[in-house]
């Protein structure tokens, strides 16, 4: 089967500015994802760059602007895709080369937040332990992969990627904030009470829509509005 | 100038709140101005103008004006701050949707409580 793609391209040292390129590829019988094709694309012409590595969804790496909409190479479907299949690199960061862009604010958003678990009263003997209940909390929080599809998507990541924290570093705001073993809720409350780093959302929901791993930071994003007004009413 | 990044301004939840409850304000008075309508065996200029004649009415379109005008107020302001972002344009910006909002303030009070 022959597959037809458009694809983004731009290499700084020799392209004056980005292009498109037409190209297509046979493909095999067991190239069943979109990354597989993307591989195979690369003995048509090997000078096409981006990142991949688990190639099972895990990872995060491989994440790009497929037919308009963000998502994960490696679990998306050849047979669902309508050709030519346009390839774009994540919108709203800097293109480094190809569909590889650069994610240094993205990850400034994420450590904004402060992703561990913080609590200083002295660690018990063995381990600590929650109930199942409080466990269950952290379903639908902790499976994020960091792949930079919702944020990408975010209007308002686009605007204000430097003060605005994003979906992706608001949902691993609120995992740290259910989680019953941190102590510093309220300094993590305190530190999104801003106009801009949680209250740019305006919960369109674009990051629900993209999300590969189907989580909902939205959701995540009312949640900690509801305990901001616990705290004050 | 040093290029420092600036956030912690602690009003994000204050304005988001405000915006809601305003908006439930606005709701509440238009479906009773509706009902008013629907409900009001003539609506002819005599009865529209015997009902604003109301005090009670009055006070309460007076606190649905300064709801809509303050809900007005976060909304446009964080259209300026998701998509101006020079400062001096911007505090131009929301100075000028002050002034437009206190005038229509003005003239609000003017035409609720003038007749």
């Amino acid at each position: 089967m022959k597959m037809q793609f458009k694809l983004y391209r731009y290499n700084p040292d020799v392209d004056a500015k980005p292009y498109m390129q037409d190209i297509e590829v046979e493909l095999e019988p067991s190239d069943k994802k979109l990354l597989d094709a993307l591989v195979r694309l690369k003995t048509v012409d090997d000078s096409l760059s981006f990142r991949r590595s688990c190639r099972e969804g895990v990872c995060g790496s491989d994440a790009m602007n497929i037919n308009g909409k963000n998502g994960l190479a490696c679990v998306t479907d050849i047979a669902g895709l309508k050709q030519p299949v346009e390839i774009r690199p994540l919108p709203g960061l800097p293109v480094i080369r190809d569909l590889i862009v650069d994610m240094t604010q993205f990850f400034k958003q994420y450590n904004s937040i402060k992703p561990y678990v913080i609590n200083d009263t002295p660690p018990p003997s063995h381990e600590r332990l929650q109930s199942p209940e409080d466990r269950e909390e952290l379903d639908g929080l902790y499976e994020c992969i960091l792949c930079a599809c919702c944020s990408t998507s975010c209007p308002s990541f686009w605007w204000n990627p430097d003060k605005f924290v994003g979906p992706a570093g608001l949902l691993a705001a609120y995992r740290f904030i259910a989680d019953t073993r941190d102590t510093a809720t309220n300094e993590r409350l305190d530190n999104l009470e801003d106009p801009y780093r949680l209250f740019r959302c305006h919960s369109i929901m674009n990051c629900v829509d993209v999300c590969p791993k189907h989580l909902n930071p939205t959701k995540a994003i009312g949640k900690i509005k509801e305990l901001m007004v616990k705290r004050i009413a | 100038m040093v290029n420092r990044h600036v956030i912690g301004a602690h009003y994000g939840l204050r304005d988001w709140l405000l915006q809601r409850v305003t908006a439930v304000v606005m709701l509440v008075y238009t479906i009773g101005l509706l009902a008013f309508l629907v409900l009001a065996a003539q609506t002819s200029y005599e009865g529209w103008k015997a009902l604003f004649d109301c005090t009670w009415v009055r006070v309460l379109s007076t606190v649905t004006v300064i709801a809509l005008l303050l809900h007005a107020w976060v909304g446009v302001r964080d259209i300026w701050m998701d998509y101006v972002q020079p400062l001096g344009l911007r505090l131009t910006l929301h100075i000028a949707t002050i002034l437009w909002l206190l005038g229509s303030f003005i003239y609000a009070i003017k035409v609720v409580w003038g007749v």
